[in-house]
C-alpha cells in the first residue's frame, strides 16, 4: 500500500491564485476550492489580521520583535470559526509518518495546507530565505517524485522534491512547524457573511484600542515612536540603524501587501461597504489608505537613514514623529469603526 | 497608494522568481491587486540584514583560516544558524556542538557525527571539512 501510494501520480484539480500574504492566500484558495469565493482582503478582514505589537524585550536575531499581524495561524482559525467551516489539523513527531499521511490525504483528492519553514524553500528567492517558520503552502498532488505546490506568494504553481518538502515541514528553530498539515473537512451550506465581517471588524478594533498593555495596537505604535527617538543615543549609530531596518522589513516584507497590511485592510473595508450596504465604510477605507501612505512616508525616511543618505530633516526624531501621526490616524479610524453594527 | 505609484524598484532581490502583490487604488478609487518588483526602502532594509550576516560569515572565515575555529563554525554562520539551531537540526547536544567549534575537537570527529552535521547543513562530509565551497549566498 505504502509503495503504491508513493509511486502513484495524483493531480487534484486545484486553481492557484496569487496573494500578498501566505495565510490569507491559503485560506482563500482552499475556500475557493470548496466554492466559497472570498477575496484575500475579505479573509484578512474577517480573520482580524490587522494588528500592531512592539516587544523590545523579546529579540529575534538580536533585534526587537515588531509585528503587524497576530500570531501565525490566527487568521485562518478565526475565519473558519466565523463562517462555521470545519478544518482538520494534524501535527507529527515522525517525519515519515507525516509524509505518509500527506500522501493518503492527497490520494483522497484533498488539497492540503502545510506549515513550513522558509529557509530551505528551494523555489524562493535566496535573499528572502531566513529561518522563518510560519509560511503556508498547499500541496495538491504529486508527479514523478515531485510534489505539486500552490504557494500563494508565488505567481504560478511550483514543485518540491520529496526530501525538500520533508525538510521544510520539519524545519527547526522558533515555532517549529512539526509537519503541521490541515485541510477543510466541510463547509456549511449557508453562512452568515455579514455577521462574520462585523465580528471581524469589532475584534480588530478591540485589538488596536483596548489591550491594557502599552505594547499593542495604537498604544504600541506610540510606544515604538517614543523609544525610537532615543535609539541613536541609547544604541549607537549602527545598532539604531539595524533596529530601524527591522521595522521597515516587518512593515514591507513579502506578504504585507504594502504598509504593514494597511492597504489590504483598506481594500477589505471597501468590499465590506458594499456587502453590508454601509457607505460610511468607504470613507473609513480612505482614511486607512491615508494611514498606509503615512506608514510609507516613515519607510522612505528610514530607508534613507539606513543607507546613510539622510539629510537633516530625515532623523530618527522625524521618523518617530511620523509614527505618532500614524497612531493618531489609526486611533481615529478604529474609534469610528468600533460602532459598526448590522443595519 | 495609487496604482500608478506602486513601486517597481527591481534590485534583483527577488531573483526574477516572482513579483509581489501590492494593494493599490485605481483611477476610480477602487482597490486592485498590482504586481511590484520591489521598493527602494524595503530593498535597503533587506540588504542591510544581509550585510550583517555576511560580515559575520567573513569574520568567522578569518578565524577558521587562523586555526581558531573549525570549519563547522563557518558552515553554521553560512546557514545563518547559531549553536542552538544547529543542535536542533543535527540532534547533537549544544554542549558538544560548542566543543566541535574548536579545530582540535572537530578534527577528531567520527564519520557518524560528521554525517549528522553534513545532513543538518545540507552538504556532504567532504564539503563540511573545508571552507571553500562554490556558490556563496548573497
Amino acid at each position: 500500500m505504502k509503495t503504491e501510494l508513493k509511486n502513484r501520480n495524483i493531480k487534484i484539480d486545484f486553481k492557484h491564485y496569487q496573494s500578498a500574504h501566505c495565510e490569507n492566500g491559503v485560506a482563500s484558495n482552499l475556500l475557493k476550492h470548496h466554492n466559497i469565493n472570498l477575496s484575500e482582503p475579505m479573509i484578512f478582514g474577517i480573520g482580524s489580521g490587522l494588528f500592531f505589537s512592539y516587544m523590545p524585550f523579546i529579540k529575534l536575531n538580536y533585534l526587537p520583535v515588531i509585528s503587524f499581524r497576530p500570531l501565525p495561524g490566527m487568521i485562518f482559525k478565526r475565519v473558519a470559526k466565523r463562517l462555521n467551516i470545519k478544518i482538520h489539523r494534524q501535527k507529527f513527531s515522525d517525519s515519515q509518518k507525516s509524509m505518509e499521511m500527506l500522501d493518503k490525504t492527497l490520494a483522497r483528492g484533498i488539497p492540503t495546507g502545510c506549515l513550513v519553514g522558509v529557509y530551505h524553500l528551494t523555489y524562493f528567492p535566496t535573499p528572502y530565505r531566513f529561518h522563518f517558520n510560519a509560511h503556508n503552502l498547499i500541496v495538491y498532488g504529486r508527479s514523478n517524485g515531485s510534489y505539486l505546490i500552490s504557494d500563494p506568494v508565488m505567481e504560478t504553481p511550483v514543485t518540491l522534491l520529496t526530501d525538500e518538502l520533508e525538510r521544510v515541514r520539519f524545519a527547526k528553530g522558533t515555532y517549529p512547524p512539526k509537519g503541521r498539515m490541515y485541510y477543510i473537512e466541510n463547509v456549511p451550506e449557508n453562512y452568515d457573511l455579514k455577521n462574520a465581517i462585523v465580528h471581524g471588524i469589532k475584534h480588530t478594533c478591540k485589538d488596536m484600542l483596548t489591550i491594557p498593555i502599552p505594547l499593542f495596537g495604537v498604544k504600541g505604535i506610540r510606544y515604538l515612536a517614543n523609544r525610537m527617538k532615543n535609539w541613536p543615543q541609547k544604541l549607537g549609530k549602527k545598532k539604531a540603524s539595524n533596529y530601524l531596518g527591522q521595522a521597515v522589513r516587518m512593515l514591507e516584507e513579502i506578504g504585507t501587501g504594502g504598509a504593514g497590511f494597511r492597504f489590504i485592510y483598506a481594500a477589505f473595508l471597501q468590499e465590506a461597504a458594499k456587502i453590508l450596504d454601509q457607505d460610511w465604510l468607504n470613507d473609513i477605507s480612505k482614511q486607512m489608505t491615508a494611514a498606509g501612505d503615512k506608514w510609507r512616508e516613515f519607510a522612505i525616511i528610514s530607508g534613507r537613514i539606513i543607507k546613510d543618505r539622510a539629510n537633516e530633516q530625515e532623523s530618527y526624531e522625524n521618523a518617530a514623529n511620523i509614527l505618532l501621526e500614524v497612531a493618531d490616524m489609526e486611533e481615529k479610524i478604529f474609534r469610528q469603526l468600533k460602532n459598526i453594527k448590522l443595519d | 497608494m495609487k496604482k500608478k505609484d506602486v513601486p517597481q524598484d527591481d534590485e534583483g532581490l527577488l531573483e526574477g522568481k516572482l513579483r509581489e502583490i501590492c494593494y493599490a487604488v485605481d483611477d476610480d478609487g477602487k482597490y486592485v491587486a498590482v504586481h511590484s518588483t520591489g521598493w527602494e526602502p524595503k530593498n535597503a532594509a533587506l540588504q542591510q540584514a544581509w550585510v550583517g550576516v555576511n560580515n559575520k560569515i567573513e569574520s568567522v572565515k578569518n578565524e577558521v583560516v587562523a586555526g581558531k575555529l573549525s570549519p563547522l563554525a563557518y558552515h553554521m554562520e553560512k546557514n545563518i544558524m547559531n549553536v542552538k539551531l544547529l543542535s536542533q537540526y543535527s540532534g547533537i547536544p549544544k554542549r558538544k556542538v560548542r566543543r566541535h567549534m574548536k579545530p582540535g575537537h572537530f578534527n577528531k570527529l567520527d564519520s557518524e557525527t560528521l554525517k549528522k552535521y553534513a545532513s543538518a547543513l545540507n552538504i556532504n562530509t567532504e564539503e563540511l571539512k573545508t571552507i571553500n565551497i562554490a556558490g556563496e549566498r548573497k
